[in-house]
């Protein structure tokens, strides 16, 4: 299972990369594997004020609709929008062309794991 | 989470796990919803041939000199003209107007049938059949067990199929039902299936279908999951029992209506016919960006009109599609015409989609 040390993660199976106080999200390669092929991806808008914990983003697979979690709050700065013609990028690459949106680092989520901590999470289910 | 009930296997079990399928509880089964992905699963049908292992659904063997008036009182379409070696599509109507399971009839002998219904409602349809045979001539007898059932689905099943029996399946009709030998293993074969493409439903004994799915893998057939069944049957507007039909929906409100011939005597005739048409069933596609899902609610000049069946992201077509029951005479006492502009709410917002037959895939067989 591909879960990088650098990354924090919230159980819902989402990533966060902090760089200069802008948080990275996407979903997690082990979250794309049980999702299958994803075949639509519904961003928010740049511009949104987002809280921690909120329902921000929608990725769906032939199956089924799944919510995203943000694990920050703060401003949305971009969205990737390269998912809208090209959502299997989330299949291919989660954790870099796969990424969903950036935010202007407010807070972070209280309730974010390290690898080792998403790791249990993700063997538990899998 | 502990599973409680214990799933049923198929015979293939093992050698679904052993090519990696994602196991999943399908009607008291545990089956594989997709091996490499349902995408390339679905493609793989539409553009050469995959395999499925579909021994869950069962199989009711029906015989003696009253079984045609048995089957006649039972089901909804006629099945007086059905040869030996035919197939045909048919219907169990219920006393209240509804389904209680829509099946497949092979006639295999002159007093001799075969019966396929759906994997979750073998019990309720042995026990239905059971109760209304009394006073036939007729054996009904649950041979479920006997049967593993592999489908071979896409244009190049016959081509797949032809170097491995001295049969001529070239000349083998849609619905034909006849006995051969495949890979050395006799098998009951039928031009039929559930996924708009040619293809064939292999019936044999549970012993030899391990050799029959290597053998079938080998020579180029994709493993197919129940994910892509169902994305398949989607687009060739194919119903399914629990989504447009149930013991509570009314099959004269589908495209299926067809199955129900009215000139024959048949259990529950009177009740359905009494039913008011409420709704019809149509195909929606999605204009705006989206994937219908079940239940999701269908809007028309922000009237709320009906409800998603069933629907998903057609990886034929690459937008969302799906079935919709729609109610009656919503335009000057009209229905809604094919072209229709409405609208479908997902996640609060209403989607633009186009009304059109509940057939998505032109070449559907």
């Amino acid at each position: 299972m591909n879960i990088p040390q650098n990354l924090h993660y919230l159980k819902s199976h989402e990533w966060v990369n902090v760089e200069d106080n802008i948080a990275t999200i996407g979903i997690t390669d082990f979250a794309q594997d049980q999702l299958g092929d994803v075949v639509y991806v519904e961003l928010p808008k740049v511009g949104k004020i987002v809280s921690s914990g909120e329902t921000v983003a929608v990725v769906e697979s032939v199956k089924t609709a799944s919510d995203i979690y943000s694990p920050v709050s703060g401003e949305v700065l971009e969205v990737n929008s390269a998912l809208e013609n090209s959502p299997e990028l989330l299949n291919e690459s989660a954790y870099e062309k796969g990424w969903l949106f950036k935010v202007r680092l407010d807070t972070l989520s209280s309730e974010l794991l390290d690898a080792a901590g998403y790791a249990a999470v993700a063997e538990a289910e899998g | 989470m502990k599973v409680l009930e214990s799933l049923m296997r198929t015979p293939l079990h093992a050698k679904h796990l052993e090519k990696g399928g994602r196991m999943v509880p399908f009607g008291g089964w545990d089956m594989p919803v997709q091996y490499s992905g349902v995408m390339a699963e679905h493609l793989a049908v539409r553009s050469s041939v995959g395999v499925f292992d579909v021994s869950h659904m069962g199989e009711f063997c029906i015989s003696g000199r009253g079984a045609l008036e048995f089957l006649q009182f039972v089901t909804a379409n006629d099945l007086s003209k059905l040869r030996v070696g035919r197939a045909q599509y048919n219907m169990l109507p219920n006393a209240r107007g509804g389904l209680v399971d829509d099946v497949y009839v092979y006639r295999l002998n002159e007093f001799e049938y075969l019966m396929v219904v759906n994997a979750s409602n073998i019990d309720k349809d042995f026990v239905h059949l059971s109760q209304l045979k009394a006073g036939f001539e007729a054996t009904l007898e649950n041979v479920s067990d006997q049967y593993a059932l592999l489908a071979i689905q896409g244009p190049q099943a016959e081509a797949t199929l032809q170097p491995h029996t001295h049969t001529d399946l070239s000349n083998k009709k849609k619905n034909d039902v006849f006995s051969l030998e495949l890979f050395g293993k006799e098998v009951l074969l039928a031009r039929t299936g559930y996924t708009g493409e040619d293809g064939f439903e292999i019936f044999c004994n549970p012993q030899d279908s391990h050799a029959l799915w290597d053998a079938l893998l080998e020579h180029g057939a994709t493993p197919c999951g129940l994910g892509a069944r169902d994305t398949l049957r989607l687009e060739a507007g194919f119903p399914l029992y629990g989504h447009e039909f149930s013991e509570d929906l009314n099959p004269l409100e589908t495209h299926m209506a067809w199955a129900v011939k009215t000139g024959k005597e048949f259990y529950g005739k009177a009740a359905l016919l009494e039913r008011p048409l409420k709704h019809r069933l149509v195909g929606l596609e999605l204009e705006g960006r989206g994937i219908p899902r079940e239940g999701y609610r269908v809007l028309h000049n922000g009237k709320d009109i009906g409800y998603v069946s069933s629907g998903t992201m057609s990886p034929t077509f690459k937008k969302g599609i799906a079935l919709a029951f729609l109610e009656r005479n919503l335009v000057f006492g009209h229905d809604l015409e094919p072209g229709s502009s409405v609208q479908v709410e997902i996640r609060g917002q209403g989607v633009g989609a186009r009304v059109v037959e509940p057939v998505f895939l032109s070449k559907s067989v």
